[in-house]
């Protein structure tokens, strides 16, 4: 038996491949194999030899099998080897292009103001870009000779000859919103307005578009201390700062009264803003308590109802918040700012997974 | 508005600091734009004297003086001629910044001598542009402050100018005494008194005033005298002083008057040449239109109707309330000079101004509204000071018209601060301040003094005691919620699909922008604008001149911006409005993109190539399913004229409601526009999208079926003309139920076809709903499919 052995074993360990381990195969265990023909001779002999081979030669196939089985594998896995190490590839190469879009910060932006006061109660209302004079002027108590009218630079629609009505204005703020939204809703109101805004200036801090978010809250009891913790609590928020100063300075603005411009604590550093310490003081919004008169003008009872208004840049606070140096180049388009400055298509600010990254 | 410290305390008796003065001045109200304030670039410079001064052994220009100061005997190389022994000097210690040079002294070697110092000039602490020696002092003590010694004795060099902005609601403020007034409120000292005249006039005024019966309106009231006998000539050095430090060039003494009276009392006057005037009346009226007059500023006006003139035997001598005229004006020769002081109407004034565009120191106050009941003394005033200085006779006072009447009250409610402001504030400091504001309480009722023509509610009230009492004293308190609990969504359906497809387009690769909403007329024209409606009466530039009837325009300038930066892959977008009239409304959302040049920068997988429309098509669905728009449109050819005629398509709801077009953009625009084509893109009509039906957040069953689908593909010949889309449409009608989707996968142009046809292969995907599909029942659906795709296109299968 062992002459069996020793004659297959080697061969195995020695064939190249499968069909030669086949072969091999065939030869010792198959059905006309040696290992079988030895199998046959069981049956002639007497009990006890038999006894004593039987197991013999099983045990023989059986390790004839599982070391054909275990060759077999080896030569499965050099080759799987072999192909493997000829499918080498230069995975540093770079990949297929694709296109990265961005989001305008103005947009970002205005989502993030959206969101913040979403918080607070206010929704979102808006209004026609070009304005009647009314709406934009006489309603927010600015009559036709007022001083602020010609401070504000309007631009002006084409009147035709035959129209003898005031011509039309494209809206030097958001503030018409108001006043629409007054009429269409009444009292109480919560509400903000961002927007696209107009004025004939262009030099390095002023471009002939802007944009405006206006705030509206009117009620019983609202006061300007009411108006002082909704803007400490936007700016807070906005800037995602823990304290904030704010300073409220006496002003005026036609629509409302009292006025304050409002003042945050902050200093800079290398151009960069830090808000909420410091020892300058950055103007960022207007402010005041809704005048008797746009409350009137709006169909609102000013004995009844008061409240406050506010209005800001929203390009201003872009720059202010993301370090934006220029506000000319928000409308050039130039590719290399748009990617420099622009948002993720699926970075939306929400205050419960943070406004910025 | 621009006035200097010492003015200041002219009309405020007060030990505060500039700091102090500064902050209280912007938080009354009054924002402080700009400080100048010399004596903090002074204040290190000390007087020392010199005791000896010696040639310096190397060098022939140079002294070596042995100078005394506050720290003793201090040696100082210096090349000044005068130095000299025993003159008083101005020195800067090692460590002074000196300001006209930008150094900061050290100690250093001359010509290998130490010198411990400098003495400066007059260029170099910057009083004035004198370098030809070192200042020499006519006195003081060595060791006091060189700026000290300026307040005593050359105070005008070292007086603080400060600059104030303005809201128009506060005229009064334009004069240096409202100014004070509002400090003194606020507890920064105490307002001085102001001064009475006492003018007694020797002689009948040989002018009269008169007023026309329908001008009393513009020009309620005007006061007039004639001092006979004076000597015009440069003012007094004070005045110059005082007129030149807020930027005013001092002209003659009679003018500077008139100049000093606008900023120190917001009380504009004008003085005539009473010997170039004609007749002896001055009239004011309204103009008939056409009448003519040479300004002081040497311009000619033509005025149109209903403007206020002054006028003479002669013509029109003034504009009233905006500039005198040149003729009747007063030189370096007047002896006779007329002062006129009147109140102008603000309204009439400011529509003149405005009209003639003159913007005068006079304009601007009268259009504010000056305080009426100080006409006459402001007159008398103004005389007096020029018959002091210029000697003269005065006559008396003439008077047309009556000073207009602004006497009202407004009921003081205490508890309206607490209800509007949120401060506390006790009646009595409320009552205090409003007094001090010149207002005159009657009980509860608080009369309005007549230089503040602003106030005209309760609500001034409140305001003028929280602005005085300091808004920074507010401390914020919570707005509550309207409704306690989760807040609701606030935004509308509208600005939310607004959002979704700006994000979807960034999502797809492209770049938002924003562009200007007008744009130049070229441009317009091109998109189906361009009309004299939508025209700008007063654009900045005429690359502006036209509000945009379409984004694409913006787009496309901005696309040539860049392709001349060197960008030639371009993936822009935009959302916005649009505008189709002048009418507030008529102005419709869009989105459009568009796609330049390649997919991408070439690369090593070969994966880059031309953009083509159908990458655009793809963009535009995309889009449109972010949105919710039915999956199921119509597309149609034939839309505007800036697309290219065979290449593009308009998604639609039926044939007139267009929700998007998708398409190459025609090369006549592109050329026009500068843009290096071709240009592949699309808009959507947001509003015209329709809203989803109110179904609520359920989706519905989710049913799906276990038995098999199947697939079979069939390859039509058609003409080359027949539409996808028709082909596709046909072979759905064969089964609505059964055919789940059919799929163009392939087309084909070839010789082998025959002249001008194409073969187009579809997959049609079989979903059986009841039993699974039998070769019978396919076969079935499948010579229907072949029938109706005959029928609607005349295709054959290709055999």
């Amino acid at each position: 038996m062992d002459d069996l052995k020793e004659k297959y074993l080697p061969r195995i360990a020695d064939a190249l491949d499968e069909a030669a381990l086949e072969d091999i195969r065939l030869a010792a265990v198959g059905k006309k194999g040696e290992v079988a023909l030895k199998m046959r001779e069981l049956g002639q002999m007497d009990p006890t030899e038999r006894q004593i081979k039987g197991p013999i030669l099983n045990a023989l196939k059986n390790e004839i099998l599982s070391a054909i089985a275990a060759k077999k594998a080896g030569l499965a896995d050099t080759a799987l080897d072999a192909r493997l190490r000829s499918e080498w590839l230069d995975v540093t190469l770079p990949t297929r292009t694709r296109r990265r879009g961005t989001i305008h910060p103005l947009s970002q932006v205005t989502e993030e103001v959206t969101a913040i006061f979403a918080e607070m109660g206010f929704s979102v209302a808006e209004g026609p870009r070009i304005e009647t004079d009314w709406y934009n002027f006489d309603a927010l108590n600015i009559p036709s000779h007022h001083p602020a009218r010609a401070e504000m630079d309007t631009f002006y629609l084409n009147r035709a000859a035959s129209d003898d009505r005031p011509p039309h204005v494209l809206r030097t703020h958001t503030s018409p919103v108001q006043i629409r939204s007054m009429e269409s809703t009444g009292a109480p109101t919560r509400i903000i307005c961002p927007g696209g805004v107009y004025r004939a200036d262009y030099d390095q801090t002023h471009t002939p578009m802007f944009h405006q978010v206006e705030g509206l809250a009117i009620d019983k009891d609202i006061s300007m201390a009411n108006l002082k913790w909704v803007l400490e609590e936007f700016v807070k928020s906005y800037f995602e700062v823990d304290d904030v100063d704010l300073r409220f300075r006496a002003s005026h603005f036609p629509f409302t009264e009292p006025s304050a411009e409002v003042d945050i604590r902050c200093s800079w550093e290398n151009g960069n803003l830090k808000v909420g310490e410091g020892d300058d003081w950055l103007e960022i919004l207007g402010s005041g308590m809704v005048h008797p008169k746009v409350l009137q003008a709006g169909g609102i009872n000013p004995e009844e109802w008061q409240g406050f208004a506010f209005g800001m840049g929203i390009d201003r606070i872009a720059m202010l918040k993301y370090g934006i140096p220029d506000l000319r180049a928000f409308f050039d388009s130039d590719l290399r700012w748009l990617r420099h400055y622009g948002f993720e298509a699926l970075d939306v600010p929400t205050l419960h997974s943070g406004l910025s990254r | 508005m621009k006035f200097t410290l010492s003015w200041l305390k002219q009309h405020l008796e007060t030990t505060a600091s500039m700091d102090e003065i500064v902050y209280a001045l912007t938080d009354l109200g009054l924002e402080v734009e700009r400080v100048e304030d010399r004596s903090v670039k002074l204040a290190d410079f000390i007087i020392g004297k010199i005791i000896s001064a010696t040639k310096h052994p190397d060098a022939d220009r140079l002294k070596v003086c042995q100078v005394d100061t506050d720290e003793g005997n201090r040696q100082i190389i210096c090349g000044a001629p005068n130095a000299r022994e025993g003159i008083t000097v101005v020195v800067a210690k090692p460590g002074v910044y000196v300001p006209g040079i930008d150094t900061t002294i050290g100690v250093g070697k001359i010509r290998g001598i130490e010198s411990f110092g400098m003495m400066a000039s007059e260029r170099e602490v910057e009083l004035s542009e004198e370098h030809d020696g070192i200042i020499e002092l006519p006195s003081g003590e060595v060791g006091d402050r060189f700026i000290d010694w300026l307040v005593e004795n050359d105070s005008s060099k070292v007086d603080p100018i400060i600059e104030i902005a303005i809201t128009p609601n506060r005229p009064d403020a334009l004069g240096v005494r409202g100014i004070a007034r509002d400090l003194a409120a606020r507890g920064i000292g105490k307002l001085k008194h102001a001064s009475t005249p006492s003018l007694e006039g020797g002689f009948p005024c040989p002018v009269s005033v008169s007023i026309d019966e329908d001008t009393l309106e513009y020009c309620p009231v005007f006061f007039g005298r004639l001092i006979r006998g004076v000597k015009n000539g440069p003012s007094p050095k004070w005045l110059q002083d005082r007129l030149r430090s807020i930027g005013l060039r001092p002209i003659s003494f009679l003018v500077d008057v008139t100049n000093y009276f606008t900023y120190d009392n917001n009380r504009p006057l004008h003085v005539f040449d009473a010997d170039k005037l004609a007749g002896n009346n001055l009239r004011v009226s309204r103009a008939k239109g056409g009448e003519t007059l040479v300004g002081l500023d040497e311009k000619e006006y033509k005025f149109a109707q209903n403007m206020t003139l002054i006028s003479d035997v002669n013509g029109v001598e003034s504009i009233g309330g905006i500039m005198g005229g040149l003729r009747s004006s007063c030189t370096e020769e007047t002896v006779n000079v007329f002062v006129e002081a009147a109140y102008f109407d603000p309204i009439r004034t400011a529509y003149t101004g405005r009209a003639l565009k003159i913007n005068s120191d006079a304009r601007y106050r009268f259009e504010r509204g000056i305080d009426p009941s100080f006409t006459p003394i402001g007159l008398d005033l103004a005389c007096e000071m020029i018959m002091e200085h210029a000697g003269g006779e005065v006559s008396s006072r003439v008077q047309a018209g009556t000073i207009p009447s602004s006497t009202r009250a407004y009921r003081l409610n205490a508890a309206r601060v607490q209800s509007l402001v949120g401060m506390e504030i006790p009646e009595s400091e409320q009552r205090q301040t409003l007094t001090a504001l010149g207002f005159r309480l009657d009980g509860d009722m608080a009369y309005v003094p007549s230089w503040r023509p602003d106030i005209m509610g309760e609500a001034d009230l409140v305001e003028e005691v929280a602005r005085v009492a300091s808004l920074t004293k507010l401390v914020g308190k919570p707005l509550p919620r309207v409704i306690s609990g989760v807040p609701k969504p606030v935004m509308t359906p509208m600005q939310r699909r607004q959002q979704l497809a700006r994000r979807r387009a960034a999502s797809l690769g492209y770049n938002e922008c924003v562009t200007y909403s007008f744009i130049d007329q070229g441009a317009a024209v091109l998109f189906g604008g361009g009309i004299d409606t939508t025209k700008l009466e007063n654009p900045i530039s005429s690359d502006m001149s036209h509000m945009r009837p379409a984004l694409l325009p913006g787009l496309l300038q901005a696309a040539a911006r860049n392709q001349a930066r060197g960008f030639m892959d371009l993936a822009m977008f935009e959302v916005g409005p649009a505008f189709h009239g002048s009418e507030p409304g008529e102005e419709h959302l869009l989105v459009s993109g568009l796609l330049v040049g390649r997919t991408g920068p070439k690369d090593v997988h070969g994966a880059s190539r031309l953009v083509d429309i159908f990458d655009v098509k793809s963009d535009a669905e995309d889009i449109l399913a972010a949105i919710g728009a039915p999956a199921k449109t119509q597309v149609f050819r034939g839309a505007s004229e800036y697309w290219h005629p065979g290449r593009h398509g308009m998604i639609c709801l039926g044939p007139k409601k267009v929700l998007a077009v998708y398409g190459e953009l025609h090369p006549r625009i592109l050329e026009e526009m500068g843009v290096q084509g071709p240009v592949m893109a699309f808009t959507l009509w947001l509003e015209k999208v329709p809203s989803p039906r109110q179904t609520g957040p359920n989706r519905g069953a989710f049913t799906v079926s276990d038995l098999q689908a199947v697939e079979r593909d069939f390859a039509f010949v058609v003409d080359a003309e027949v539409e996808a889309l028709t082909l596709v449409s046909a072979a759905n009608s064969a089964d609505k139920t059964l055919i789940e989707d059919v799929r163009v996968f392939d087309e084909f142009l070839g010789e082998s076809l025959g002249e001008g046809k194409k073969s187009l292969a579809i997959t049609v995907r079989l979903q059986p709903r009841a039993a699974t599909l039998k070769d019978t029942d396919i076969e079935a659906v499948a010579q229907k499919v072949i029938e109706k795709v005959n029928k609607a296109t005349g295709g054959v299968l290709r055999g």
